[in-house]
């Protein structure tokens, strides 16, 4: 009756977690129950709607479109470890709040994470890519005008900042 | 909205992945990136007893672009082919189609050769495969492997010529070859959504630039991407003077649409139409210009 568990080791946000997963569960799920990171929400569970993008290794993938026991020994970023390392805002997440690019907040976290990589790969997005980078992300409050507009900002706060140092 | 358990295989190398299948046969489904086989597991449309995760067989992991054209290796995401600028420079159509394939971070993670295993009859990579020409190598344990060439790895919607036990361990796009275009349209509800409809076309000239093939294989139009050559309907003319509303007219004529909630069978075959014409005109202009 009981179901085969695997021991795997993740990297989240920065810090080694273990835990032991059924081959069936889900990234998502692992990270909320199992490791109680509640900050990834869980939407559609098929890949449609990007609420529960998180980053791996880096790169934003769907995590109810992984599983677990698939990503063991890789480094995971959820939106709680996108802060700055003195613990205030990113610029990205600065960006979603001066820009009003929330309302309900239940996708927040997958922009949050897929808009962070979007900067990385590309500093100085344009009004096309912008849209195009968030395709893969619903919002079902916001008309995604201000979240086009947060883009934007965070990608001139990242651009001030680096200007600074 | 979970998936059903099942027993989980994480193979080192093709070797075991392929006894794993063999032992696990009819039973064993294969994990590559996972964005259209994990969708159906969390919807228990599919509940298969053994899951074969071959994302730690690095050797699957490849995108070698040459001369006669591009392999995309089992584990090769849609973005690494979509960046890879030798593979986009053997095979234009590959990046121009890839494009079209979902969203950015859906191609971080599915695969080139999972979309044609699913052979998905709204989905891109089996149109390009198809126009194209290429294959797909299955291997078996104990049985080495085969090339099935994509006009027969089509069999039906969802359903592929890859039998129970076998994995497809690569597919083969033939490169692009001098005065030749190639060229993708399609028209979705939503950028990134699957298409209502959409063409894959390549035309090839000759020395005095008339038309001489051309072809065309059409998403979301029929149970599987069915190659269509429309090379007599050009009627061996030069580019310019084609007749090509009439020929984009003959493609309309011959796909096989059905109807469903997000478009009529008769307006998907005028989409048809009308994406077949655009296709082919850019291919033949780059085909000119090639």
């Amino acid at each position: 009756m009981g179901e085969k568990l695997h021991e795997i080791r993740l990297t989240v946000n920065g810090v080694p977690r273990e835990t032991r997963v059924p081959g069936r569960r889900l990234l998502s799920d692992c990270l909320r129950h199992d490791l109680g990171l509640t900050g990834t929400h869980v939407g559609c569970e098929h890949g449609v709607c990007g609420c529960c993008t998180v980053l791996l290794d880096g790169e934003p993938v769907r995590s109810c479109l992984t599983f677990a026991v698939t990503v063991d020994g890789r480094e995971i970023t959820t939106v709680e470890g996108l802060r700055e390392p003195d613990g205030s805002l990113s610029p990205v997440q600065r960006a979603f709040s001066e820009s009003h690019a929330l309302q309900c907040g239940f996708c927040t976290p997958g922009f949050l994470c897929t808009v962070t990589a979007l900067l990385r790969d590309n500093p100085a997005p344009s009004d096309d890519e912008v849209v195009e980078g968030i395709s893969g992300n619903l919002c079902r409050c916001t008309g995604y005008q201000n979240i086009v507009k947060a883009v934007h900002r965070a990608s001139e706060l990242m651009g001030e900042a680096e200007g600074r140092s | 909205m979970k998936p059903s358990a099942f027993d989980y295989h994480a193979p080192r190398d093709v070797g075991e992945a392929l006894e794993i299948l063999a032992a696990t046969a009819p039973h064993g489904k294969v994990l590559a990136g996972g964005q259209s086989l994990i969708p159906l597991l969390n919807m228990r449309l599919a509940a298969p007893a053994h899951l074969v995760d071959i994302n730690r067989v690095p050797e699957l992991d490849t995108i070698e672009a040459g001369g006669a054209g591009v392999r995309v290796g089992a584990l090769a995401r849609h973005a690494a082919v979509e960046r890879s600028d030798s593979a986009a420079r053997a095979q234009p159509l590959l990046r121009t189609a890839l494009r079209h394939v979902a969203h950015p971070v859906i191609r971080n993670r599915g695969t080139v050769v999972g979309s044609l295993v699913h052979a998905d009859p709204s989905a891109e990579m089996p149109a390009v495969l198809v126009v194209l020409g290429g294959s797909v190598r299955l291997a078996r344990h104990g049985g080495g492997e085969r090339d099935v060439p994509a006009a027969d790895f089509f069999t039906g919607p969802m359903e592929s010529a890859a039998e129970p036990g076998e994995l497809a361990v690569s597919a083969f796009f033939p490169a692009l070859t001098p005065r030749t275009g190639t060229a993708f349209a399609e028209v979705a509800r939503r950028h990134g959504d699957y298409a209502v409809a959409g063409v894959a076309a390549v035309v090839s000239l000759d020395d005095d630039l008339r038309i001489r093939s051309a072809r065309v294989a059409c998403v979301s139009v029929g149970p599987r991407p069915a190659p269509l050559d429309v090379t007599e309907e050009c009627g061996g003319r030069p580019a310019a003077t084609v007749d090509w509303p009439s020929v984009a007219r003959a493609v309309s004529l011959r796909v096989d649409p059905g109807d469903d909630i997000h478009a009529t069978a008769g307006y998907r075959r005028h989409l048809t139409g009308v994406l077949a014409e655009r296709a082919l005109r850019v291919a033949a202009g780059e085909a000119a210009d090639g």
